[in-house]
């Protein structure tokens, strides 16, 4: 009697506490495809340095896992932002024989060793989002991301462009070698560009520091995220500040997208992280398919590409799918 | 029959100056300490006076604080909680998703995370008292539960590793107006976060030193058997010290919420050990049975200084975390010094 009392007043509550906004959009009755091939099932493993509940390696995952819907493959996705630990992952994909391994190589040295385990035991392994420079020399047949100093000077040369002269390009992860690059590529062609290191697992911290930056430098007249979810915060710590500073961004998601779209946030610069993980996977199936090579041995480079409000409309809608 | 030599006094007798007795505090050494590290901040960034700047400082500290209060209740109950830092994320994450997938009004959502969160305080005094286990072991394991929790479900429920955005659903903007607000000061806006952080200093102090239950939370922290035998409620006492910290980290996890319309499912990791610096750096002791809710203030207060000096400061942002660390170490053995001071006299 008490339980069904309980779950009475349960049900009250949550019909009586409806929001007619937003929330969960309603399923529609679709069924998911099935695969578009018929070539024999293989298993690829995709070794991440993604640390847990990283939105950016969210998309990376997505795209591995549409490519591998798609093309019959049994994806076994991992990830540890910690070198050893990433490289006991690549040594268990070797030890379960898969038929291909996708990689990236933030941490190289880590990795050496294993990937050379990986080339004994026949495996081919490619890399993803970074590692370029080190990436044939350790054995990987293809490269799938973007140059960090690239994309940093990309941004530089349109902050220039736009007539901003000191940015503070703000790192949610001291030591993290990308994002590191990131700044100096800003820094090389802004050199009054000031570097300013947030704890990246605390977004209260994030946006105090950041205030507090600001108001110690009010000649700053951009602020640089290096990933969508801090780029918000910074957001938000700027309009609280009332700073005249601007916000600029490194990657994207749905939310980023919208900020553009309504003028708060000057532009972003996306490496496409959907297509890495979807070409990491293609590349096998490509491989099995017809002895195809993407990328024919170089670099292929899913970004610089920059979102601002002249083309964010045709961006929109597939940020807000979780693909861009 | 021999006569006590008067010279010998009973310590206990000893009467001691009103000066003693206040050096005696356990946070007076950490206040000592945080003039120190303010007076070091003013005159190497003198605007951290500023009353703007000195606002951003405050919310700094707040963040750390609120945890901080709940943390130093515990210590000086002889506990120690290793899964504060996600807690305060799995809180907001509670709230968020179940609001989003239910299509509810938020306050349903916040309602029940603040359940959700006093029951995993619950849990962890329950489990500690009935086996006996260190709370390092049995916080430890919460921890990496709600850490997989929180990735788990966020991706299982909203199909991402961040908590979709409820801004646009009922009820948000008054709960932005509670958890999330900004009052004015002075012309200066002040976040509603340390107005919360006194509120619990004071009610944390209170209970500590005005009732019952504050004389309970010594007893158990000193020694538990000994608080035992003379009748105090020592389950009861652990297991509220735990829903008082999970209080704390519903509080905190509807400002992150709140304040920042999503929350990201692996944040929250190594905040921890920033509420235990707080309190330790406030006079708590790791043993217990010492310590006070002002003292883990102070210690908050004493990180936000150095956390946003640093950066007021514009040091070389390579040397960021020891410049950090040095502070922290400094204003310790400040506190050190002055309670040493206060036992020899």
């Amino acid at each position: 009697m008490i339980a069904l009392t309980a779950a009475l007043a349960l049900s009250a509550v949550m019909v009586a506490g409806c929001s007619s906004t937003g929330g969960r959009p309603q399923p529609n009755a679709n069924g998911a495809a099935g695969p578009a091939v018929n070539t024999p099932r293989i298993t690829i493993a995709l070794v991440s340095h993604s640390g847990a509940g990283d939105t950016f390696w969210d998309i990376v995952r997505r795209g591995a896992e549409e490519a591998a819907a798609k093309d019959n493959v049994n994806l076994l996705y991992t990830a540890d932002d910690d070198g050893p630990r990433q490289a006991q992952l690549i040594q268990q994909a070797i030890d379960q024989k898969v038929s291909g391994i996708a990689v990236t190589l933030a941490k190289p040295d880590a990795l050496k060793s294993v990937l050379a385990n990986a080339k004994a035991a026949n495996i081919p392994v490619v890399v993803i989002n970074s590692g370029e420079s080190v990436a044939k020399s350790l054995g990987a047949q293809a490269y799938f991301g973007a140059d960090d100093k690239v994309a940093g000077n990309a941004v530089g040369d349109k902050l220039l462009a736009e007539g901003y002269s000191h940015p503070i390009c703000v790192i949610h992860e001291q030591g993290n070698v990308g994002l590191e690059d990131r700044c100096a590529g800003v820094k090389a062609k802004v050199p009054a560009t000031e570097v300013l290191y947030v704890p990246g697992k605390d977004m209260t911290q994030v946006s105090s520091t950041i205030t507090s930056k600001l108001q110690a430098t009010p000649t700053a007249d951009v602020v640089i995220g290096l990933g969508a979810p801090f780029t918000l915060t910074a957001l938000k710590a700027v309009e609280a500040t009332g700073s005249k500073a601007k916000v600029a961004s490194f990657d994207l998601n749905s939310e980023l997208a919208q900020q553009i779209k309504d003028g708060k946030i000057i532009f972003t610069v996306d490496q496409q992280p959907w297509l890495q993980g979807y070409m990491a996977v293609e590349y096998f199936w490509q491989q099995l398919r017809g002895g195809f090579s993407l990328g024919g041995g170089q670099p292929v480079l899913t970004g610089p590409a920059i979102v601002d409000k002249d083309n964010v409309d045709a961006v929109l809608k597939f940020a807000k799918d979780g693909i861009r | 029959m021999s006569v006590a030599n008067p010279a010998i006094i009973d310590e206990r007798m000893r009467s001691r100056s009103p000066l003693q007795r206040l050096l005696s505090r356990p946070e007076v050494g950490s206040l000592v300490g945080a003039v120190v590290v303010l007076v070091f901040f003013v005159i190497v960034a003198p605007v951290i006076l500023q009353p703007a700047s000195f606002a951003t400082v405050l919310y700094g500290a707040s963040t750390i604080g609120i945890m901080a209060v709940g943390v130093s209740l515990l210590m000086i109950g002889g506990e120690f909680d290793l899964s504060t830092g996600v807690a305060v994320i799995s809180s907001a994450l509670t709230a968020s998703l179940f609001s989003w997938y239910f299509v509810l009004n938020v306050w349903v959502g916040v309602g029940l995370a603040l359940l959700v969160s006093l029951g995993i305080g619950f849990l962890n005094g329950w489990i500690l008292t009935k086996t006996k286990l260190p709370s390092f072991i049995v916080t430890l394991a919460t921890f990496l539960m709600l850490t997989g929790l929180n990735l788990g479900l966020t991706r299982l429920v909203g199909g991402a590793v961040a908590s979709p955005t409820i801004s646009d659903m009922d009820g948000f903007s008054v709960a932005k107006a509670i958890f999330a607000a900004t009052f004015k000061i002075g012309g200066v806006d002040i976040q509603i976060t340390v107005l919360f952080w006194i509120v619990l200093v004071a009610v944390a102090s209170w209970i500590l030193l005005r009732t019952k239950i504050g004389n309970w939370i010594f007893a158990v922290g000193g020694d538990a058997e000994a608080a035992r035998a003379v009748g105090v409620p020592v389950a009861k006492t652990k297991i509220g010290l735990f829903m008082g910290v999970g209080f704390c980290a519903w509080l905190l996890g509807m400002h992150n919420l709140f304040a920042f319309d999503a929350v990201q499912s692996g944040e929250g990791v190594g905040n921890e050990f920033l509420y235990i610096i707080a309190a330790v750096i406030g006079g708590c002791l790791l043993t217990g049975g010492y310590g006070s809710a002002i003292g883990g203030a102070i210690g908050a207060f004493i990180f936000g200084m150095a956390n946003k000096g640093i950066v007021y400061a514009q040091w070389n942002p390579d040397w960021f975390k020891f410049f950090l660390g040095l502070m922290l170490l400094l204003a310790t053995l400040v506190n050190l010094v002055v309670k040493r001071r206060a036992e020899r006299k």
